[in-house]
C-alpha cells in the first residue's frame, strides 16, 4: 500500500476536509515545528450528526505529548466555532517513523534532530548506513544512549564536528 | 472506497477506549488485568530508579522504558476494567495486595543496578515473546496493544542486552554483581511461563504462556553465556502471582505507589 495514503488519510468531503486543515495545524509539544500531520500523528476526521471526532495515535504507548495534542486539538477546534469536538487515541494501526512527511524530515533536520531512517514498510530497504548529523552533515557519528529527552529519541554526538544531537529513532 | 480510510476506520480504541462501545468479555478482561498489572508493577520499579541510576543517561533509559511499560499498563487496564466499569486509576490504585494478578518477577526490589539489569533481561526477553503472540490475538484490542508494545520493548531487550554483556565481560566487581543479579532473579522466570489461569478458556485470543519457554530458553541462557556468565541452576520461587500469592516486596511498594491517590480520592494534576 501507499505508505503516503496510509501516514495521511485525509478526508474527501470539503467540511471533514476543512476540520482535518485546522487539526492539521497542531503541533508536537515535544518537537514544535512537526505537526500532528507531518508526523502521522492524526489519524481520521469524521462529522458525525453534530459531533467532530477527530482520531490521533500516541508514537508509544506511554507517550505523555497525547494529552497535550488532545487538549490543543480540540481548542484549535473551538476557536474555529466547533463546540462538539471528540478526541479519541487509537492504537491501530501502530505508528512508525515511516510515516513521517518529507517535508516534516526536512523541517526536523533544520531543528537539529536527525530524522530517522527508513524501517522498510514502504518497500524499501534500510541499509543502515548510519545516522548523519544534522549540524554539519558528517556520517561520523556515535549513539551516545539508545534513550533521549523524550520517548522518539536517542543521544548521539558527532565526531567530526563534536556536537551532540538528537536522533528521532526509527520506530 | 477510499482504500487507506478502509483501514484506519477500523482502527481500535483502546487508550481512550472508556469512551468507546468496546466492552472487554469477563475472561478476556480477567487475564489482560493479569498483563496490565505485570506491566504497572514493573513500571512502577523502574520509576525507582530516577535520579538514582549510575549516569544520567541511565536515569533517562530507565525512566523511558519505564513509560513505556506505563502506556502498556494503561491500555490493559483500561480495556480490562470495561468489563467491570472501572478505570484505570480505579484499578492501579484502589487494589489491595491479594487483588494484584502480577508474577512475582515484577515486584522484586531493585537491589543494585546490575539486578535490575538481571530482571530486566528477563522481562524485555518474556514481554518481546508474549506481545509477538499476542499481536495475532483473535481479540482486536489486545492485538492492537501487542503490536504496538512489541516494537517497543524491542528496544528495552537490547538495553538489557547492552548491559549485561557490558557488566559480564566488564570488571572483576562488575562480572560478580551481574552475576549475583542473575542468581537473584532467576528463581523467578519460571513462573512466567506457569499457565495463565484464564487462558486456558480464551483460545485463540490469550498466549499459552508455556509455549513461550521454548524461545525463552533458546535465547536467554545462550546471552548469559556469551556474556562470560553462567546461567544459574537454583531452583524455581513458588510463583502464584496471577492468583494473588505474593513476596513481600510488593506489599510496600504498593503502599508508596498508592497513597497519594488514596489520600486524596479523586484528585487530579
Amino acid at each position: 500500500m501507499n505508505t503516503e495514503l496510509l501516514a495521511r488519510p485525509r478526508p474527501e468531503t470539503p467540511s471533514e476536509l476543512a476540520v482535518w486543515d485546522l487539526a492539521a495545524t497542531v503541533v508536537d509539544p515535544e518537537v514544535p515545528v512537526l505537526t500532528i500531520e507531518d508526523l502521522g500523528v492524526l489519524r481520521r476526521v469524521a462529522i458525525e450528526g453534530s459531533t467532530v471526532v477527530v482520531d490521533i495515535t500516541p508514537t508509544y504507548s506511554g507517550c505523555p505529548a497525547v494529552d497535550a495534542i488532545r487538549d490543543d486539538v480540540v481548542a484549535v477546534l473551538g476557536a474555529a466555532g466547533y463546540g462538539n469536538v471528540v478526541v479519541r487515541t487509537v492504537l491501530a494501526p501502530a505508528w512508525t517513523t515511516d510515516w513521517m512527511s518529507e517535508a516534516g524530515r526536512a523541517k526536523l533536520e533544520d531543528y537539529g534532530i536527525a530524522a530517522p531512517v527508513s524501517r522498510g514498510t514502504g518497500g524499501t530497504v534500510n541499509l543502515g548506513l548510519g545516522i548523519r548529523c544534522p549540524h554539519c552533515g558528517s556520517m561520523h557519528t556515535r549513539e551516545l544512549s539508545r534513550f533521549g529527552s523524550t520517548s522518539c529519541k536517542a543521544l548521539y554526538v558527532c565526531q567530526r564536528c563534536q556536537e551532540p544531537f538528537d536522533y528521532f529513532k526509527e520506530h | 472506497m477510499n482504500h487507506s480510510n478502509h483501514v484506519v476506520s477500523s482502527a481500535i480504541t483502546a487508550e481512550s477506549i472508556a469512551d468507546s462501545s468496546v466492552v472487554a468479555p469477563e475472561t478476556v478482561a480477567q487475564y489482560a488485568l493479569g498483563l496490565g498489572d505485570d506491566a504497572l508493577v514493573l513500571a512502577h520499579r523502574l520509576g525507582e530508579w530516577i535520579a538514582n541510576a549510575p549516569e544520567l543517561e541511565e536515569d533517562v533509559a530507565i525512566g523511558n522504558i519505564g513509560l513505556d511499560l506505563l502506556g502498556h499498563a494503561r491500555s490493559l487496564l483500561t480495556y480490562a476494567g470495561t468489563a467491570w466499569d472501572r478505570s484505570e486509576d480505579d484499578l492501579a490504585y484502589f487494589r489491595d495486595e491479594p487483588e494484584f494478578r502480577s508474577r512475582q518477577l515484577f515486584e522484586q526490589p531493585n537491589g543494585d543496578f546490575a539486578v535490575t539489569i538481571a530482571r530486566q533481561l528477563i522481562a524485555s526477553v518474556y514481554f518481546a515473546e508474549l506481545y509477538r503472540a499476542l499481536a495475532a490475538s483473535d481479540d482486536p484490542t489486545l492485538a492492537a496493544i501487542a503490536a504496538k508494545a512489541v516494537k517497543e520493548v524491542d528496544y528495552h531487550v537490547d538495553h538489557s542486552l547492552q548491559w549485561l554483556r557490558r557488566l559480564g565481560l566488564g570488571t572483576e566487581l562488575s562480572h560478580e554483581r551481574m552475576q549475583r543479579g542473575l542468581d537473584i532473579m532467576w528463581p523467578f522466570a519460571d513462573e512466567l511461563f506457569q499457565p495463565d489461569p484464564f487462558a486456558a478458556e480464551l483460545e485463540g485470543i490469550a498466549v499459552d504462556s508455556t509455549r513461550l519457554r521454548e524461545a525463552f530458553d533458546a535465547l536467554v541462557p545462550r546471552l548469559i553465556v556469551d556474556a562470560g556468565l553462567e546461567v544459574p541452576t537454583g531452583a524455581p520461587a513458588q510463583g502464584g502471582g496471577r492468583l494473588g500469592r505474593h513476596s513481600e516486596a510488593l506489599g510496600p511498594m504498593l503502599a508508596e505507589m498508592q497513597v497519594l491517590a488514596r489520600a486524596h480520592p479523586g484528585a487530579i494534576w
